[in-house]
């Protein structure tokens, strides 16, 4: 008895391992061969994968696993591929239930899809945060009607929800942890940023604009009702990216970005600031993109809660050196920071408001003038009517 | 001993077996596609030959694109009495029914060539009614016939390579989506070789060595040919065609260009490698990196003049992990070669 039990072992694991390079091949094929609005079902299990699994051309599919913590795919002896699933050239294309680890790059990236929802998703690297993991957790780029609910990402080196490029969006419902960034939108227009957890990264929500890429222009952004707290992690990024330059201890930054809406969150305990608009000068990285715009503009901060603990920012990188030599606010850390850098040609239209906000403390640094003229006072920026205007247009 | 989780997945894995065999079985139709590469008549004899029939033409490209140390053997078969338009920048006009047909082998010493060699995949680019598509086959071990597959593999691969050394490594066949990979503009599925600047050169055929353009021409393959004026891209591993910078940039283009360009799939970064860039940041100089998350080695730019390791573009060469190697696939292996042109063109940056 003993010995059959043994050879049933032997047998066992001998097919496990075959029937685990059919899974690469099934499920491949299975992407390959989907009909037009048609389901994939994933069964529930974890699932070693050696390649990328992609799905290109196709409308109105539904890849459905058997939920977050039940169908997992994990890519850790991944040998080619440059993430987990890439979802190409689409329209209509959901992603449900399942989640996607350690791949070697991003987790799972969809380019050029019409209509992308990702419910009940996590992207995670096992092993927490860690400069080796991939950049990106769930990375929609170039894609419209953009739906993010219920999902995590954890331990991307760069973003763990990133939209890039894109129009029409939603991120809602989700958590973003020990990420170098929570939740990044990036040269993206009308996002919606709503009803997240976004804790312990090195900084919770960014707003970016960039340079030199095909989609020029983001903003129209709502970011609200979130809960951005503890956003403390030290910062991981391998160096020349942009998030490298976050500061530990960061809530929400809206770099370059115009008109962009932050109001109802709970911003707390995040060490060096809570939100922060800054201009893309203060990156200190060269610009040479003629048509870019580097001004943050039409910024509404209203309505948020914030909380710090006494204690000083961070001291590391560059911008901790900054808060350490230059704006020496030693435990009184602002809550809400403008770089103070503006455009004199665009000086009254690209406003600054900010308004009614819980225990909301502020600085202009005037990084401008070498941070000479520092001034804590939020009253320049308090444009009430304008608030209430936007409140009752529902903008 | 077994536990009941054990044997629940081990259910759960012959289900999932049995339903992915179901799916594979319900592919949709494509015209004309054969589930064998020896149903087509490309090839005379012996298949593994690759003796060409009538109307199967061989091809050369000044600048190849490198894919894990493969050789390939290229073929280009257009339907009867129909030609190519030449274009001077882009992709020749192709008539439907025009079916690009290219192999991928290891040489057993690339030494020396008559000790044999083990092709691998075909990878076929057929010009149907509703535009390009790809059909990849996979050889058998016997070669004796390659078999329609769209799942893609990973292949065990051994051989000694040109300096004599016995190489055992990976070889990633790719997934049929994956073809998209490079083979894309905007949502359409292109060719990337069949453009003026890659095929204009010789070609010994088995009537003569002649220059490719003008062949094709003389046998009614092409119209269009100007007399005079034809751009031709460097050979980059030929010292002797161009300067390093050239041959660099023949090199890029060829390897990055069908992605990194305004409107390939690597356009979201910002960097743009094929022959037409002419913009100094687009072309990497003094760029810094958009989403490149750790692919950027903790450096700052793609390219920093006079400075191969400190640009981005030397160190993404230079790796084959997946998550930071480019080109994304075919680059199980290093191509060494490849790097130390592009170091050298960038070294000599001012």
């Amino acid at each position: 008895m003993k010995r059959l039990l043994s050879t049933i072992c032997v047998l066992a694991l001998a097919f496990n391992a075959s029937a685990q390079k059919d899974i690469q091949r099934s499920l491949q094929t299975k992407f390959i061969d989907a009909e037009h609005n048609s389901v994939i079902e994933l069964p529930e299990g974890t699932f070693q994968l050696t390649a990328s699994l992609s799905l290109d051309g196709k409308k109105g599919i539904v890849i459905r696993g058997k939920g977050m913590d039940r169908t997992i795919l994990n890519f850790a002896s991944q040998v080619t591929g440059a993430e987990g699933i890439k979802i190409t050239n689409g329209a209509d294309i959901t992603i449900e239930g399942l989640t996607v680890q350690d791949t070697k790059g991003d987790g799972i990236k969809t380019q050029l899809v019409d209509g992308i929802t990702f419910r009940n998703v996590k992207a995670e690297w096992t092993r927490g945060a860690n400069e080796k993991n991939g950049g990106y957790g769930l990375y929609p780029v170039q894609c419209s009607r953009v739906i993010i609910d219920s999902c995590a990402a954890r331990g991307a080196s760069d973003a763990g929800i990133y939209v890039g490029q894109s129009k029409n969006i939603i991120v809602k419902n989700s958590k973003a942890t020990e990420n170098v960034a929570g939740i990044e939108i990036e040269n993206s227009m009308y996002a919606e940023v709503f009803d997240n957890e976004v804790t312990n990264n090195t900084g919770g929500i960014l707003i970016f604009d960039l340079p030199d890429l095909v989609v020029k222009k983001g903003g129209y952004t709502k970011v609200y009702r979130n809960h951005v707290h503890h956003n403390n992690h030290v910062n991981f990024a391998p160096k020349g990216n942009i998030v490298g330059k976050v500061p530990q201890g960061t809530g929400i930054i809206v770099l370059a970005t115009n008109n962009v809406d932050i109001f109802q969150n709970r911003i707390i305990n995040n060490i060096t600031t809570g939100t922060a608009i800054v201009s893309y000068y203060i990156t200190e990285k060269p610009i040479a993109d003629s048509t870019y715009y580097p001004y943050p503009g039409n910024i509404y901060i209203y309505d948020n809660v914030y909380e710090r603990e006494r204690k000083r920012a961070t001291m590391k990188g560059r911008m901790g050196k900054m808060y350490r030599f230059k704006l020496k606010f030693g435990k009184d850390v602002p809550h809400i920071i403008f770089d103070g850098i503006i455009d004199e040609k665009q000086a009254a239209a690209n406003r600054i408001c900010i308004r009614n906000n819980k225990d909301a403390s502020f600085a202009n640094i005037d990084a401008a003038n070498k941070f000479k003229n520092i001034s804590r006072d939020m009253k320049p920026y308090d444009c009430g009517k304008d608030v209430a205007d936007r409140k009752v247009a529902g903008e | 001993m077994i536990s009941m989780k054990t044997i629940s997945t081990i259910f759960a894995l012959v289900i999932f077996v049995i339903l992915g065999v179901a799916f594979t079985a319900k592919q949709p139709s494509v015209s004309g596609k054969k589930e064998k590469l020896s149903e087509y008549g490309f090839f005379t004899g012996n298949l593994a030959e690759l003796n060409p029939a009538e109307d199967v033409v061989p091809y050369q490209l000044n600048s190849s694109l490198f894919s894990n140390y493969a050789e390939k053997a290229r073929f280009i078969k257009l339907p009867a009495g129909l030609t190519a338009q030449y274009n001077r920048d882009s992709v020749f006009g192709m008539p439907v029914g025009t079916i690009l047909i290219k192999n991928f082998y290891y040489p057993a010493d690339f030494r020396n060539p008559s000790k044999g060699r083990k092709i691998l995949e075909t990878r076929l680019l057929v010009h149907e009614q509703d535009g390009w598509n790809a059909l990849p086959y996979i050889w058998n071990d016997e070669q004796t016939e390659a078999f329609y597959d769209v799942a893609g593999d990973v292949r065990k691969i051994s051989y000694i390579d040109a300096g004599g050394k016995k190489v055992s490594t990976s070889y990633a066949i790719p997934n049929k989506n994956q073809c998209r990979g490079c083979h894309s503009n905007r949502d359409q599925l292109i060719p990337i070789g069949i453009a003026a600047r890659h095929l204009n050169r010789e070609y010994t055929f088995a009537d003569g060595t002649k220059n490719q353009l003008e062949y094709w021409q003389q046998k009614g393959m092409l119209t269009g040919l100007p007399s005079s004026g034809l751009p031709a891209n460097s050979k980059w591993d030929e010292a002797g065609s161009g300067s390093v910078e050239s041959r660099a940039r023949a090199y890029l283009d060829i390897n990055c260009g069908h992605c990194h360009q305004p409107n390939g799939a690597a356009n979201t970064s910002g960097l743009m490698l094929d022959m037409h860039t002419s913009n100094p940041t687009a072309l990497g100089i003094m760029k810094t990196p958009v989403a490149a998350g750790r692919g950027s080695g903790n450096l700052d730019y793609d390219i920093y003049p006079g400075h191969p390791d400190k640009s981005i573009l030397v160190f993404r060469m230079n790796t084959t992990d997946p998550g930071i190697a480019m080109p994304e696939i075919g680059r199980e292996q290093i191509h060494k070669e490849g790097v130390e042109l592009v170091r050298q063109w960038i070294k000599g940056m001012k």
